[in-house]
Order: C-alpha cells, then sequence, then structure tokens
C-alpha cells in the first residue's frame, strides 16, 4: 500500500466509527422523553465532569482553530499568537460569570443568551435582537468550521463539494437524532486522536531539529519577508492591536449562543467550576498547535493555492507517518464536524425560544419546541454549507470576521448583565444597534491587502482598524466602546426621564441557585407541571 | 454569622484576578530571551499563564466549595 493509500484507509476507519458512535449517542442515558428541548439541546442539564470537560473542548476548540492559528503565526508570526492569551483568559471569567449564567438559567429554564436578556430586563424586543445578532454571527462560524473541513478533504484527496456534503449529512442525521449527546460523545474520541496529533507533533519537532533550530529558521524567514509586521516578536506598534483583539475575542466568548449550551449540560455548580479549572489544558494544547506554524514556516511548507489553511494539513501529509496523517485528519475534521453540531443547536434554541415562542406560536409545547429546534438545527448547517458553495469561500471567513464584532454588542446585556440589572432596555438596545453600526462602518472602511501590501479589495479587508501612526485597534472593541457610552448615557437620561423601566424577573439569589435547591424543584413543578430533570433521571435509572 | 462566613470565603474569587491579568501582560513580555527548550520567553510565558490559571482556580474552587447560599 501506498502512503496515501494508508492515510486515506486510516481516516475513512475512524470516521465509520464516528458515525456510529454519533447514531448510538441517542440511546445514551436515554431520557424517558426524548423529544423535550431540554432533553435534546442540553443533555436534560446532567452532564458530569467528564462529559462537559470533553464536550467544551470540543465545541470551544475547533478545527478552525487548530487550522487558522497555525495559519496564522506561520504567515505573520507572534500576533497570530493571540489566540493563546485570549483562551487562557476565558478560564477565570468562565469560573466566575459562567457559574452565574448556569444558575440562573437552571432556575428560569433559560437555553439561550437572548432568553435571559428579555427576563433581566423586561423587554421581549431587546431578547429578539440579540437572538438575531446570535444567529446571523454563528451562521458563518459554522461556515468556516466546514472550510476547515473541506481544506482537509482536499488534502487528502477528496476534492470538490460531494465530500463536504455527504459529511454535512451525516453529522446534520446524527444531531437531529441525538442533539447535544452526540457532540457530547464524539468529543471524546476527537480529543483522543487530538492527544495523539499532538504527540506526533512533538515527536516530529524534535526529530527535525527541535524547537531552537526551528525559531532560528523562523526569524531568519520573517526576516527576509516584505512585511514589517511579522517577527517572533511583536512590532513596537502592535501592541495595542494585539491586546484589543485578545480581549474582544475572550469577551466574545461569553456573548456567542454555542459557548452557554456545553456549560448549560452541566448538572450542578461544582462541574462548572471544575470545568474552569481544567480548561487551561486545552490552552496548552492550543498554544502547543499555534507553535507548530513555526516549524512549517521553518520546514519549507507552501500551502496549495495560496490558500493559508492548507498548511496545517499539508505539513501533517509530509512529515507525519502515513497511519499517523490518518488518525490526525480524522482528529482535525471531527473537530469540525463537533462545534458545527453544537453552533447548529444553540442558533436553533435562539431561534425557537426567542423568536418562534415569543413571537411566532406563544405557549409552544416543548415537544413542538423540540421539533422547531432540531428542523432549524438542519436549516443552520445546510445554510452554512451552502454559504460557503454558493459564494467566495473567503467571503465566509470575511463574515465569521464581522460576526465577532456583531457579538460582541450583546456583551452588556448577556454579559454585564450576569452582573448588573441597572441599564435600561431602550439604551441596551439603542447601544446595542449603535455598536452595530459604527462596527460595520468602520470594516467597511478597511481595505484588503495580499503578502506585498496591494489593495486587492476595497472593503471588509478585515478588523483591524488603522490609527494611521502604524498602530491599529480592534474593531470590535471601538464599537463596544460606543455601545457603553450610549447605553450608559441614555440609561441616565431615561431614568431622569422617570421612562418606565422594564421588570427583571431575575432575583439576585437565581444567580447562586444550585441543583438540588427545594425552590428549583417547586420552580419546575409550579411552571410546566414537569418532573425536574434529578426526578427524570431517577425513573429511568 | 453564616453570612458573615461566606462573604469572608467570597473575598477568595478576587484572587481570579491574577491568571486574568498575567497573560494581558505581553507589552512586558514581548522579548526571545530567556528561551525555554528553544522556545522564546514570548511564547512560554503564556504556558506558564496557562498553568498559573490551574492553579489559581483551583485553589479559589477549594476555598469556596463549602458555600451554600
Amino acid at each position: 500500500m501506498t502512503d496515501r493509500e494508508i492515510e486515506v484507509g486510516v481516516f475513512l476507519a475512524l470516521m465509520t466509527l464516528v458515525v456510529l458512535v454519533g447514531f448510538g449517542a441517542a440511546r445514551w442515558r436515554r431520557p424517558a422523553d426524548p423529544y423535550d428541548i431540554e432533553e435534546w439541546s442540553v443533555g436534560g442539564r446532567a452532564f458530569g465532569n467528564w462529559t462537559i470537560w470533553f464536550l467544551l473542548g470540543g465545541s470551544m476548540y475547533s478545527a478552525y482553530t487548530f487550522i487558522a492559528v497555525p495559519a496564522l503565526t506561520y504567515g505573520v508570526g507572534a500576533i497570530g499568537w493571540f489566540a493563546v492569551p485570549f483562551a487562557i483568559v476565558t478560564t477565570p471569567l468562565t469560573f466566575y460569570f459562567t457559574t452565574r449564567a448556569w444558575s440562573v438559567a437552571r432556575r428560569h429554564g433559560f437555553l439561550t443568551h437572548s432568553e435571559f436578556a428579555a427576563a433581566r430586563f423586561g423587554s421581549p424586543g431587546l431578547g429578539a435582537l440579540v437572538a438575531i445578532t446570535g444567529i446571523l454571527a454563528t451562521i458563518p462560524y459554522v461556515a468556516v468550521q466546514l472550510i476547515s473541513l473541506q481544506a482537509v478533504l482536499r488534502t487528502i484527496g477528496f476534492g470538490g463539494e460531494w465530500p463536504l456534503l455527504a459529511a454535512v449529512t451525516l453529522v446534520s442525521v446524527c444531531t437531529f437524532r441525538s442533539g447535544l449527546r452526540a457532540p457530547a460523545l464524539l468529543s471524546v474520541v476527537k480529543d483522543v486522536l487530538l492527544g495523539w496529533m499532538l504527540l506526533t507533533a512533538v515527536l516530529m519537532v524534535a526529530m527535525y531539529g527541535g524547537w531552537g533550530s526551528t525559531f532560528r529558521i523562523a526569524a531568519v524567514r520573517f526576516a527576509a519577508s516584505p512585511n514589517p509586521a511579522d517577527g517572533l516578536l511583536l512590532p513596537e506598534t502592535g501592541h495595542l492591536g494585539f491586546l484589543t483583539l485578545v480581549i474582544g475575542s475572550a469577551l466574545a466568548i461569553f456573548a456567542y449562543p454555542h459557548a452557554l449550551v456545553g456549560m448549560l449540560a452541566a448538572k450542578d455548580r461544582d462541574t462548572v467550576r471544575r470545568n474552569a479549572a481544567a480548561l487551561p489544558v486545552y490552552c496548552a494544547a492550543l498554544a502547543v498547535m499555534a507553535l507548530l506554524g513555526f516549524f512549517a514556516l521553518a520546514q519549507g511548507v507552501t500551502p496549495a493555492d495560496g490558500d493559508l489553511n492548507t498548511v496545517v494539513p499539508r505539513m501533517i501529509h509530509e512529515y507525519f507517518p502515513a497511519w499517523s496523517a490518518g488518525i490526525a485528519y480524522a482528529a482535525l475534521s471531527i473537530a469540525a464536524l463537533i462545534p458545527a453540531a453544537v453552533m447548529s443547536i444553540a442558533a436553533a434554541n435562539t431561534f425557537t425560544r426567542s423568536l418562534y415562542r415569543t413571537y411566532l406560536r406563544p405557549g409552544a409545547s416543548p415537544a413542538a419546541e423540540a421539533w422547531t429546534s432540531r428542523w432549524m438545527s438542519l436549516f443552520v448547517k445546510f445554510g452554512a454549507a451552502g454559504l460557503i458553495l454558493a459564494v467566495d469561500p473567503a467571503f465566509s471567513v470575511d463574515l465569521q470576521l464581522i460576526g465577532g464584532v456583531l457579538i460582541l454588542q450583546t456583551i452588556p446585556a448577556v454579559f454585564l448583565g450576569l452582573l448588573t440589572g441597572w441599564f435600561h432596555r431602550v439604551a441596551l438596545a439603542a447601544g446595542l444597534l449603535s455598536g452595530l453600526a459604527v462596527g460595520l462602518v468602520l470594516m467597511w472602511d478597511i481595505p484588503k491587502l495580499d503578502a506585498t501590501g496591494r489593495v486587492v479589495a476595497e472593503h471588509f479587508g478585515g478588523a483591524s482598524w488603522s490609527l494611521g501612526d502604524g498602530r491599529t485597534i480592534y474593531v470590535g472593541i471601538v464599537a463596544l466602546a460606543v455601545n457603553l457610552l450610549v447605553t450608559a448615557a441614555l440609561t441616565l437620561l431615561l431614568k431622569a426621564a422617570g421612562a418606565a423601566e422594564g421588570r427583571d424577573l431575575t432575583r439576585p439569589d437565581d444567580y447562586l441557585a444550585d441543583a438540588g435547591d427545594p425552590y428549583l424543584k417547586r420552580l419546575d413543578e409550579l411552571i410546566d407541571g414537569l418532573p425536574t430533570a434529578a426526578e427524570r433521571r431517577e425513573s429511568v435509572g | 454569622m453564616a453570612a458573615h462566613a461566606r462573604s469572608r470565603s467570597r473575598h477568595w474569587q478576587w484572587l481570579l484576578l491574577i491568571p486574568t491579568a498575567a497573560p494581558l501582560l505581553t507589552p512586558f513580555t514581548n522579548r526571545i530571551e530567556p528561551t525555554l527548550l528553544g522556545v522564546p520567553f514570548f511564547f512560554w510565558y503564556q504556558f506558564a499563564c496557562a498553568l498559573l490559571a490551574t492553579v489559581v482556580i483551583t485553589v479559589v474552587y477549594l476555598a469556596t466549595r463549602g458555600d451554600r447560599p
């Protein structure tokens, strides 16, 4: 057998295993009522430490991260490293903020940020605005996962549209049937394969001269390139752009719908908190991947057709033993499909809870909600696939960048809202809209440059806004600053004018509620007469 | 009494500011030397931050574990 045949054979065998696990997942801890939206979309809020840890790793550290981050360090050096401090900063914030979000969501039965915003500020309209922003930001995020998958499939030799559509169909059916249970189980498989891939990569670096020579050669290559901003260290003018990108990206994690789904599936507060302590392990894994960009540069790996996303798949093909390369390709493919599944579940819930149930069919039964969410999740995935097949893939990447700036504008409502209900609902909506406007206008003004500094497109060429003296600033942060100013100023004005405030449906102790607290159980029974998740588990097992 | 003890153990949460701020000190860590296993300081410093985050969060978790609101 040739190397290529071994690669493809190992890859296909592992992917078959994945599909079987995905289908079987519906039977895992089979709930009494699989058609309840809580069971389908957050696993009945009953996942323990290990499941949550794998699931979070699976949904946050996606193939896009593992392919795009090394592509960035390969292309520009230190600036691409922003993803690592960004990931680390989110962990202590998760410990504090996500625990609060978990409690309030558990007590009120929220599945999404938008429901929380609506209840906290007494405004379904604000919830709908947050929901629409969330869905718009999520679809291109799913699309870039599929682009990463396409880059892997192309490297193995499955070019064209059909392999991609086949993969999307399989994962859609798994999600439709098994809900969050499928990505949760697959995350375990993915992490085992990914662990193997990282081990192989570290051994590979040791065999080809070690990190010392890798960085020496990479430094020489950066020095030879015409781009003044690249290098092993940040340029003197690069700090502002770097730090605002780190902070903006870290905050955005607390606003993306999919980031919440995994955490809401936790069975109690301590599960969330213990997971925050264990998440830096993923940060270290991401850091190792990022360093591989320098290895690829030092070894002179060249991207296919100038597409930097193919750098990692090509490096794997050239330097890994064939069977290990097959494992790595499977790991990357699953790492694209899991987040795509979780994101589509999150976007679907957002639609169901904040638009469908609020405006289209008030009083929809849990079964009708689950049905809507399941079909909506299909729509999101095929919509994303359609997006990358119908338009230039590079456009999806731009859309994802724009999506990041957009989602950041919901931070005052969904993140600061966890701390305070001080803001006025109208001020929050106005702040959100002005943040969106500022973000879009600034990005409209950013031309796209190619490697030699020539303008290749007039608009939406990135999210780094030039301040003129060589320094740049992340557009998302500028827009968020405007957003916060508008929100705060209008809140003061409206309060001074005595405008009617929305009724805050949450109480301070909602943010500290834990599983098993008696009020929680009573509330469950009061609201819909359903037995609590814990009772349902008892009756099953 | 119980409320008082709870608010004191809540103070442990302020420790979380350390791992939040540490990765953001890049203007001060933007240097090659000292290298570790050939990796420049700028990069291995963040590995140290990840370790620090795990340690601090574990400490805060253990110190506040008994809290029941």
